[in-house]
């Protein structure tokens, strides 16, 4: 697919070469897009961590009827004795605390940060971001969001420690319903990772824009490349409107303001429009990546190229654009009329029109293709499966009629999870088993990458397929308790969370022994189906690599 | 071929300023936090948001200090000088979907009214705010603005405000002529120009604020007119600034007629800011205050 022209130029230069900067000059000041590539993965994992041990304290919690854990955990956060309204708020900042992390902590720097900086310029043959010093404050305003979030935690927040807000951080439970400084501490740790996407997006568009490749035109571009695209314009416009809003939080809870406070003429409802404006595009700014990186695998292992490919690119840059036109069947129960309801309802569902055509045009490039299941392969394969899945709840829920009954049920937990757990996740770990050998030059272990697989596919299945019924039962969402009638599929639940478990277990031990003693790994390691620039490097890459343009036929 | 760039795309050296610049931005924030809530953090607050600022401030300088020293040496190639462009005007994008929520917010209040009613206490000219919903004569008192309220009369200082402005739009204009055409006596006299108009601006808007006739608390129009008004004054002072360092480089003989993306940058903000402003005098001050009783 390339030739390597070389064009001599003499260029007025400090000596490039190979050399690396000492360990705190490459990793605290990095200006390396693969080094702060790295730096998002191994945060993002270490966030994944955290918010995946909180949704194990909540499968706890929840795997039998009552209050079983919560006041104790609750008092060990406080020191003394805690109230059970104090556990009851421990409850809101688990879940509180699961969202926020696993969103702006956990997929967001995985796949934009960490895969997006990796390969977002191999891919186009650029010799790094467009900004890079920018690109490592993008990482290090993230890092510092973080530690404010988890500062949170320990301060008041209004009947307990920690922000219990949900991650929608929705007013008045936000603005007069929790006092104390745990809330202003979550709302500047969102307006610190918001800075650093916005900073992030404008370094993504740039790079893709001016960097690409003599001869990579917009069409040629791959697909992971054009969902890069799409995704960073989303964050550009989006995440904007969500810190005004948040903004707007601090000025009713701290100087007396009156935007969400009926009282003085303020709306709460604007709360929502303004959260939900900027969180509709936030969950495709999670999955868009991830059909990016579905993309190159698929391909890759049906050694075609992807069927469909144009479409498959304005696919991705129509579910950009309507998704900034739905946001409000979030709030189907707020009152709303029924014309209003009918028109989120209709422009909801256009949204399959361009999802749909993504999952045939993945089934179509598998037909009559030379398949290897290799480890990737197979994430892949589980991610078409289960986001389908994940895509029918949602026009189920799309219909403002039918979501009057399931809104803030366990059948809308079910949906987001199985589009995001079963989803954003599963491309992440297909994406990390494609790259990993690139990235660190070691190749993983088949065998335990299927084992990982399949433990895990059994485990978040049991975890969130009965959550459907639940849903369907009328168990509300974000509730500690729960009477007896719901007592079996929350049990099969929370099993499925230790099953989930075993599998993210075997994918540390199969990181940590590739790390130390797999097999070396080749520049082009799955062969002649992976065509796109990063196979033309060896692995790892030179630091700084395409030295000379490649040039693209 | 290790050693040899032959590319014209900029590659950094390691820097301090982006770790610096976030942990000063998350003292920063942190110092804010303590402010707020002073009965949980005690009264230090204000110092550890002050060390916070000086060393955000501190990183603003070191960073640009040295993407100047970079164009100087030649790093800044047209690509580079290209992706400055780009990343100036996708951040300006950003910037004017901040504002959407902020007008979002003002048309949600003045398209759908609610039955506020505001009484004057003659003597201590203290105002009391009642949200009628549900009692008589809500529906007399649905309005935006609220009933019993006075605005800023928008063809006062709101239109003077608009023509220094725009007035300033067409000054920083004449510097950029001047300065494309080499003549660097009159790119120093249209900034200095449109700094004093733009500090003009931010006096009479001072002024403006100090003598307004609704509060900023526990009222939708208050509360809303002050952050739109507000955040626009903080990008007036934010664009006022950057022509300063803009002046200073002028003085400096940093700007060729070739090459001067700082300048340019500073006016695309500038004229930003001026069209943000438009759209506040229209639909804030104007269309907002519509049929509302004027402040004398």
């Amino acid at each position: 697919m390339t030739t390597i022209a070389a064009h001599p130029t003499d260029h007025h230069d400090h000596a490039h070469d190979d050399h690396k900067p000492s360990f705190f000059a490459r990793w605290f000041m990095s200006t390396n897009h693969k080094d702060i590539g790295t730096l998002y993965l191994i945060f993002a994992i270490f966030a994944g961590v955290i918010g995946g041990l909180i949704s194990g304290l909540m499968r706890l919690e929840l795997a039998e009827p009552g209050i079983q854990y919560l006041t104790s955990w609750a008092s060990m956060m406080k020191g003394s004795g805690a109230s059970l309204d104090e556990a009851y708020h421990m409850w809101n900042v688990l879940i509180t605390a699961h969202g926020l992390i696993m969103v702006f902590f956990m997929v967001m720097p995985a796949i934009i940060g960490g895969f997006g900086n990796w390969f977002v310029p191999l891919m186009i043959g650029a010799p790094d971001m467009a900004f890079p010093r920018m690109n490592n404050i993008s990482f290090w305003l993230t890092a510092v969001a973080f530690i404010m979030l988890l500062g949170s935690t320990f301060v008041p927040g209004g009947t307990g420690l920690g922000a219990g807000t949900g991650w929608t951080v929705y007013a008045p439970l936000s603005t007069s319903g929790s006092v104390g400084p745990a809330v202003d501490m979550a709302i500047f740790s969102l307006h610190l990772a918001g800075a650093a996407s916005i900073l992030g997006a404008v370094n993504f568009i740039t790079t893709i824009f001016n960097m690409r490749a003599p001869g990579m035109t917009l069409h040629k571009m791959p697909l992971f490349v054009w969902s890069v695209l799409v995704t960073a314009f989303l964050l550009l416009l989006s995440l904007p409107v969500l810190a005004a809003a948040i903004t707007m939080l601090l000025v009713d809870r701290n100087f007396g303001g009156a935007f969400f406070d009926a009282a003085g003429g303020g709306d709460p409802v604007l709360y929502q429009h303004l959260f939900w404006f900027f969180g509709h595009p936030e969950v495709y700014i999670m999955i868009l990546p991830g059909f990016g990186i579905i993309s190159q695998i698929v391909a890759t292992f049906s050694r075609k190229p992807v069927f469909g490919y144009l479409g498959m690119a304005y696919a991705m840059v129509a579910i950009g654009v309507v998704g900034f036109v739905v946001w409000a069947h979030h709030m189907y129960t707020t009152g709303m009329s029924v014309e209003v309801k009918m028109y989120f309802t209709a422009a909801t569902m256009v949204i399959a029109v361009p999802t749909g055509i993504k999952i045939f045009s993945w089934i179509a490039t598998m037909w009559g293709g030379s398949l290897s299941f290799k480890t990737p392969m197979v994430w892949a394969l589980g991610f078409i499966f289960m986001f389908t899945v994940g895509g029918v709840t949602g026009v189920v829920l799309a219909n403002g009629g039918v979501d009057d009954n399931l809104h803030d049920t366990y059948y809308v937990v079910a949906h987001f999870h199985y589009v995001l757990s079963l989803g954003a996740v599963f491309a992440l770990f297909a994406g990390f088993y494609y790259w990993f050998g690139k990235m660190s030059g070691r190749m993983l272990n088949e065998f335990l990458g299927h084992l990982h697989f399949w433990v895990f596919f059994v485990g978040v299945n049991m975890l969130f397929f009965p959550m459907h019924f639940l849903g369907q039962q009328g168990m509300p969402r974000r509730y500690p308790d729960y009477p007896d009638a719901f007592a079996h599929w929350n049990e099969i639940a929370s099993y499925g969370y230790a099953v989930l478990g075993v599998g993210v277990l075997i994918f540390f031990v199969n990181v940590f022994w590739s790390l130390a003693a797999g097999r070396k790994a080749e520049g082009n390691y799955w062969g002649e189906g992976a065509t796109t620039l990063e196979w033309t490097l060896s692995s790892p890459p030179p630091f700084h690599q395409f030295e000379t343009l490649p040039v693209i036929k | 071929m290790a050693g040899a760039k032959n590319h014209d795309y900029h590659i950094l050296p390691p820097s301090i300023n982006p770790l610096i610049g976030s942990f000063a931005a998350l003292t920063m924030f942190f110092g804010l936090v303590m402010m707020f809530q002073p009965k949980v953090f005690g009264g230090y607050g204000s110092l550890v948001f002050g060390g916070g600022l000086i060393a955000v401030l501190y990183t603003f300088w070191t960073w640009w200090s040295d993407v100047i020293k970079e164009a100087h040496a030649g790093d800044h190639t047209p690509v580079v000088s290209l992706h400055l462009r780009y990343g100036m005007i996708l951040f300006i994008a950003s910037e004017v979907m901040f504002f959407v929520g902020w007008f979002w917010a003002w048309f949600d209040f003045s398209l759908f009214p609610v039955p506020l009613e505001i009484v004057r206490d003659p003597e201590t000219h203290a105002l009391t705010i009642t949200n009628l919903f549900g009692q008589d004569g809500a529906a007399a008192a649905t309005q935006f603005p609220a009933k019993g309220m006075e605005v800023f009369d928008a063809f006062s200082l709101p239109l003077l405000n608009t023509l220094i402005l725009l007035c300033s739009g067409t000054t920083v204009t004449w510097a950029h002529h001047a300065l494309i055409h080499g003549d660097r006596k009159g790119l120093i006299n249209g900034l200095w120009v449109t700094v004093i108009l733009g500090a003009l601006f931010s006096c009479i808007q001072a002024y403006e604020y100090s003598s307004a006739p609704f509060p900023f608390g526990g009222l939708n129009y208050g509360s809303a007119f002050y952050m739109a008004t507000g955040f626009h004054g903080f990008h007036v002072l934010v664009g006022t600034i950057f022509l300063i360092v803009c002046l200073a480089r002028a003085y400096a003989g940093h700007f060729t007629p070739k090459q001067h993306f700082g300048f340019e940058a500073a006016a695309w903000y500038w004229h930003f800011v001026d069209v943000v402003w438009l759209f506040l005098f229209v639909v804030v001050y104007v269309w907002g205050g519509w049929g509302a009783p004027v402040h004398a």
